[in-house]
């Protein structure tokens, strides 16, 4: 298995942005302080049980925040309340500058932790999950699917059932549904959280490479503080619960290469140091 | 990724065929192996029937042998298809009815928590009436024809779909919901895509139990008034102490209720391939 294996086909020149129906369309998300995302003072309880207390975070449109915490502290509840899925106890969200859940929910995507794909449906059919939802007939909607499919390196396993095909690939398809509903807010909920440490890591390739190619602002949730560091162009410290931002670093160094070189670097070895110090 | 992955689909196709082979593993070729036991005990239960019968010198009005019911299908063969034909059209039509209305008001009472809490006890505690009895109401009601028979036959084959049916529907994962209501799902999106299909497997058992109850609709419906029928045939022959075709009326509603379930489970086999164990419990632990 050769390092090029995951790889993304190169990307044509003055091709549309992937995943986005009309392309005009997708104007930068961003309200009057130009955020994409933006969370003040955002507490949520459930009952007794306080997961997230004061987080204040923001992600300029085109941005790539990274969370990265413990497992159990509230990451995924994080993304539920910017996805318009659940309203916070207290403080505010906004996406785009709106603060409606209705409005949330239309501007974002989640790709969940579970790949969640429809056993009945095909790999591209499951893509298109989200096309459908928005009125369009199958047939177009695969034609549109098709293209990302090949670029994606999921060309041949179009018409696979999910049972088929393996975990990655599975996690890829999902990923690509979640492009395609063309949405301004990306939000990644530990996307290889259920892989094998190997395949987690090519797949963070992977999905780094298809990212770059991507005008949509990312927010992703991880407890992994490599995937962190490779996919986040900011990473923020979620603390134990309940959760609230304890530390903020940038991802000045450059990320260019295969993932074991970038992995051993000086610079990510001591971000590494960095956020494991402040996750204790 | 490409290579790795074909591989990975090969490996889970010979999964499953191996799976196939292995004791109740619900898979079409294993299918005669595993009913089998039952095949034989069945047919040495009717040469002991036959023999006791003939040792015994037991008259054929107490109890036929099997010879002399199977005797019976070739002067009365005519009759008994024709009458078979009857009954078959009552539990068909009575099923068919069942599973429109069954799956019509499971979509109801999933989609509206208040009509949900006002119909559900309603709809248990209707079980509690021997629905049978209402035979003789309904022919008041709907005359000597089709219709009564196809009503009781609904009516008993309807519980069994609906309660699986709704819960099919409660059973699906909320997680699937809330990424559907990320991707732009409408409610009726959600519906039509996820929950629907999600609760088929279910709602599809339903319907196999129901399958089972419908012979006994039919031959109630023609006890309370009929013309024709097999239920028909069993009243004509009680007093002229017939037995063989009682008998014969027996054999082929136990055949007519057996060919609908069949009929149902292949309608599972293809609507929910997906369902079947062996290929999903394959897929689970692929990296």
């Amino acid at each position: 298995m050769s390092g090029r294996e995951g790889r993304l086909a190169p990307r044509p020149t003055g091709a549309p942005p992937l995943g986005s129906p009309d392309p005009s369309g997708r104007a930068p998300a961003g309200d009057a302080t130009g955020a994409a995302v933006e969370l003040r003072g955002l507490r949520q309880a459930f009952g007794e049980l306080v997961t997230l207390d004061g987080v204040d975070l923001r992600v300029p449109p085109h941005g790539r925040l990274a969370v990265v915490g413990p497992s159990g502290g509230g990451k995924s509840t994080l993304l539920g309340l910017v996805a318009g899925l659940l309203e916070p106890s207290a403080g505010s969200v906004l996406v785009g500058g709106e603060g409606d859940w209705r409005q949330r929910l239309r501007r974002c995507a989640l790709m969940p932790q579970k790949d969640l794909l429809l056993p009945w449906r095909s790999a591209l059919d499951n893509a298109c999950l989200a096309l459908e939802n928005q009125g369009l007939p199958r047939a177009e909607a695969r034609r549109r699917a098709r293209p990302l499919f090949e670029r994606f390196g999921l060309g041949e396993f179009e018409r696979s059932l999910p049972g088929q095909l393996s975990g990655g690939m599975r996690q890829r398809v999902a990923f690509l549904r979640t492009l395609l509903a063309g949405k301004q807010v990306l939000l990644l909920d530990e996307p290889f959280g259920a892989l094998d440490s190997i395949t987690r890591g090519r797949m963070q390739e992977w999905l780094g490479e298809a990212l770059a190619a991507q005008p949509s602002t990312v927010m992703l949730v991880t407890h992994d503080v490599e995937e962190a560091l490779l996919l986040g162009d900011v990473v923020a410290v979620l603390s134990a619960r309940p959760g609230r931002i304890v530390h903020r670093l940038e991802v000045g160094f450059d990320r260019g290469g295969p993932r074991r070189e970038v992995v051993a670097t000086q610079a990510f070895v001591a971000a590494r140091q960095e956020i494991l110090e402040a996750l204790e | 990724m490409r290579r790795r992955g074909s591989g990975g689909t090969a490996g889970a196709g010979m999964r499953r065929r191996g799976s196939e082979g292995t004791a109740g593993a619900p898979a079409r070729r294993g299918d005669w192996r595993r009913y089998l036991p039952a095949a034989v005990l069945v047919a040495a239960g009717i040469a002991a029937w036959e023999a006791a019968i003939r040792l015994l010198r037991v008259p054929d009005y107490l109890l036929p042998a099997p010879s002399a019911i199977v005797a019976d299908f070739g002067p009365d063969g005519r009759l008994l298809l024709d009458n078979s034909l009857v009954t078959l059209r009552e539990m068909a039509l009575g099923l068919l009815l069942a599973v429109a209305a069954g799956l019509a008001l499971a979509v109801v009472l999933h989609l509206s928590g208040t009509l949900r809490r006002a119909l559900y006890p309603i709809l248990i505690g209707s079980q509690t009436i021997p629905i049978v009895v209402l035979a003789p109401i309904l022919v008041i009601l709907l005359g000597f024809d089709l219709a009564p028979k196809v009503a009781i036959v609904a009516l008993i084959c309807f519980f069994p779909i609906v309660v699986n049916t709704v819960d099919g529907l409660r059973s699906v994962d909320e997680d699937l919901v809330r990424m559907m209501r990320t991707l732009d799902g409408s409610r009726w999106a959600i519906l039509k895509r996820v929950e629907l299909p999600s609760a088929l497997p279910q709602s599809l058992s339903g319907m196999r139990v129901a399958a089972t109850y419908a012979a006994i609709g039919a031959v109630f419906g023609e006890w309370a008034g009929s013309s024709a029928g097999l239920g028909y045939l069993m009243l004509q022959a009680t007093p002229n102490l017939d037995t063989p075709r009682i008998f014969a009326a027996i054999v082929i509603l136990t055949a007519l209720s057996l060919g609908l379930f069949l009929l149902i489970r292949a309608l599972e086999r293809l609507l929910v391939p997906w369902a079947r164990p062996a290929p999903r419990a394959a897929s689970v632990q692929r990296p």
